[in-house]
């Protein structure tokens, strides 16, 4: 009898066994049990809803041009005002909204997998690929990410978008990384990890299967985070020009027009503006609750 | 002690080579001066921009590696080419250079020290009225880009000169006025133009730095060392700036490294938005004229000045923590 059979034996010898509540379960109770976490999770729910629900309730899109109302504040016809060209700010602000949200959503999770990927196989590995990996790593760091991504930016005209996630992604991973590592060198001691080498996996499985679903915990608090600063430096990119190019629009296009005319024209500004920073607010309070959610005793010590 | 700062010196120097190096590849294959040439009218025949192009090391058609070398050589002697113009990019990076610089060493000073005050006042007062406060504020602010948050400054500016000054007190373009007249007025002048860049530069690192010695104080106040300084008689006041504050500050000081080159960031967009004439402002003009060379020369100094804080950072280490001198 192998031990699977012999737990199912006694499962069925005993109906009344109750499962103990998956990790996953626990979680996701002391997350939503949290206020920070509630409260996070409808704003950034609202605002996910807000922006690719939102366009269809208005009879605005985000190219047309309203040739009778130029700069005229909000009222029934446009609920945002309208910009300098016609076009009707809450429009734009949702298609920018749903950019920004977007490529910082795919950002993350580009750049948290490269960090956990290029950590666990610094840490699991160690000797020479560590000193190379480490050695690109601080490199990354040395540069201002901003400078090469301005720099770079020629290359992403309108319509290449995809590559310029992949290039912010390639600025954002290198802190996790190295924390990554760190856990991953303690992991690699642990009994499982051991077991898994004995019996002859290759140690590229080893990672994958065992090391970094172990370090899941870090790693999920960490894309959660990571969207809120590829929002950042996506909407100060797009700021300058170096990000998002029109005919598209992005949050921070939207605010770099809204700043010129923001004196005699505050909604062109402060509705973007304030989209931005509740989104921002709402993805980081997500992240802290999850991480208390994750490790109870770390954030209330 | 020595031995182990040479070894980190010489990483450093490697690094800034390779940096540097890179920064130029970079520029140079994605940057294309031979477009500011296309809209001129009239426009000139393609035999005199290439002779243009080619004295001021530009040219497309060179192989890049050949390039690379020119511009490898020019700087080992301190020289960084010509910009687009052709002016020499020194003079101009030595004009800007002083700029940045009052900007950012003050940012830093503001931002860093407030911080730690705020992040160990928080701590000192766990769940007190300034720790909920502190740390409200800083959640909010770590939300609001520097970009944001600029504008937001200048237009809270306009309006409380206008609200509450009823005269122009915060001054929102530029670092001076000019046709200002005697040295009184003249530092006056600066300082109002001051205030509002330094505080669009410094709130962020103030957010940063009082999360993290928060934190940092916390883990230290239940400490043994602590109560051994209560126990043995000091004041609270001096336990706690002595023994608490000093060693909830190690690493803090090591994260110091990290925030520079945000910090570096966040100068560009407060120049170029506050229009200061500083390197950062001259960065984001010079990928748009596609100034090959001045942007190489302002990454080489970004890299070199990050360096130069981790080495700071390695040093106040060594000040604070005594283990690592030995």
């Amino acid at each position: 009898m192998t031990l699977s059979e012999e737990e199912l034996a006694e499962e069925l010898a005993d109906g009344t066994l109750t499962r103990p509540p998956s990790r996953a379960r626990m979680v996701a109770g002391r997350f939503f049990r949290s206020t920070q976490g509630l409260i996070g999770f409808a704003v950034l729910a609202l605002m996910f809803l807000l922006a690719f629900v939102g366009p269809l309730f208005s009879p605005w899109t985000y190219t047309d041009k309203d040739f009778t109302a130029f700069m005229q504040p909000p009222s029934a016809r446009h609920w945002f005002g309208t910009l300098q060209t016609g076009s009707d700010v809450f429009a734009v602000t949702l298609r920018g909204m749903q950019k920004s949200l977007v490529v910082g959503l795919l950002a993350a999770l580009v750049s948290t997998a490269l960090a956990a990927v290029v950590g666990a196989f610094a840490g699991y590995f160690l000797g020479w690929t560590d000193r190379v990996l480490s050695w690109v790593t601080d490199l990354l760091l040395v540069l201002p990410a901003f400078l090469i991504l301005a720099i770079l930016s020629p290359l992403f005209g309108s319509g290449q978008w995809p590559l310029f996630v992949v290039m912010l992604a390639l600025f954002l991973w290198m802190v996790t990384s190295k924390i990554v590592r760190g856990m991953a060198i303690s992991v690699k001691e642990r009994e499982f990890v051991q077991a898994a080498r004995y019996m002859g996996v290759p140690p590229v499985r080893i990672i994958f299967r065992h090391v970094i679903p172990n370090l899941s915990s870090l790693l999920i608090v960490d894309a959660t985070l990571n969207v809120s600063s590829a929002i950042l430096t996506e909407t100060s990119l797009s700021y300058f020009g170096f990000g998002i190019q029109p005919p598209d629009v992005s949050f921070g296009t939207l605010i770099a027009d809204g700043s010129l005319t923001a004196v005699y024209a505050p909604w062109t500004f402060w509705f973007v503006a304030g989209l931005l920073v509740v989104t921002v607010l709402a993805v980081n309070l997500v992240g802290d609750a999850l991480r208390d959610a994750f490790d109870p005793s770390s954030g209330k010590a | 002690m020595a031995g182990f700062l040479a070894r980190r010196l010489l990483n450093y120097a490697v690094l800034v080579v390779v940096a540097a190096s890179l920064a130029y590849l970079v520029a140079a294959t994605a940057l294309d001066p031979r477009s500011n040439y296309a809209d001129r009218t009239p426009k000139p025949p393609p035999a005199v921009v290439d002779a243009q192009l080619t004295v001021l090391n530009l040219n497309d058609k060179t192989p890049l590696l050949q390039r690379y070398a020119v511009w490898a050589g020019g700087v080992l002697r301190g020289d960084f080419g010509k910009t687009v113009a052709g002016a020499p990019v020194n003079d101009d990076i030595k004009r800007r250079m002083g700029v940045t610089f009052r900007l950012v060493i003050l940012g830093l000073v503001c931002g860093s020290l407030l911080g730690v005050l705020v992040g160990a006042l928080a701590a000192v007062r766990q769940y007190g009225w300034f720790d909920r406060l502190s740390t409200g504020l800083s959640f909010l602010v770590l939300a609001v880009p520097v970009v944001v948050l600029a504008n937001m400054l200048i237009l809270a500016g306009a309006w409380a000169n206008q609200h509450v000054f009823g005269r122009q007190v915060l001054l929102v373009s530029g670092e001076y006025s000019a046709g200002v007249e005697g040295l009184g007025s003249q530092v006056v002048d600066r300082l109002q133009h001051l205030v509002l860049p330094t505080i669009s530069l410094s709130v962020g690192l103030i957010a940063v730095f009082s999360r993290y010695q928060r934190n940092m104080m916390l883990d230290v106040l239940g400490a043994d060392f602590v109560r051994t300084a209560r126990a043995k008689g000091l004041s609270r006041r001096r336990a706690l700036t002595r023994h608490a504050l000093r060693t909830a500050m190690i690493p803090v000081v090591t994260y110091f490294a990290f925030t520079f080159g945000a910090l570096l960031t966040g100068a560009t967009f407060t120049e170029k938005i506050f229009g200061w004439h500083g390197l950062g402002e001259q960065l984001i003009n010079s990928i748009f004229s596609n100034d090959v060379n001045t942007v190489a020369a302002i990454s080489l100094l970004a890299a070199v000045s990050v360096l130069c804080a981790a080495l700071a950072a390695d040093l106040l280490h060594a000040a604070l923590d005594p283990r690592v001198r030995a």
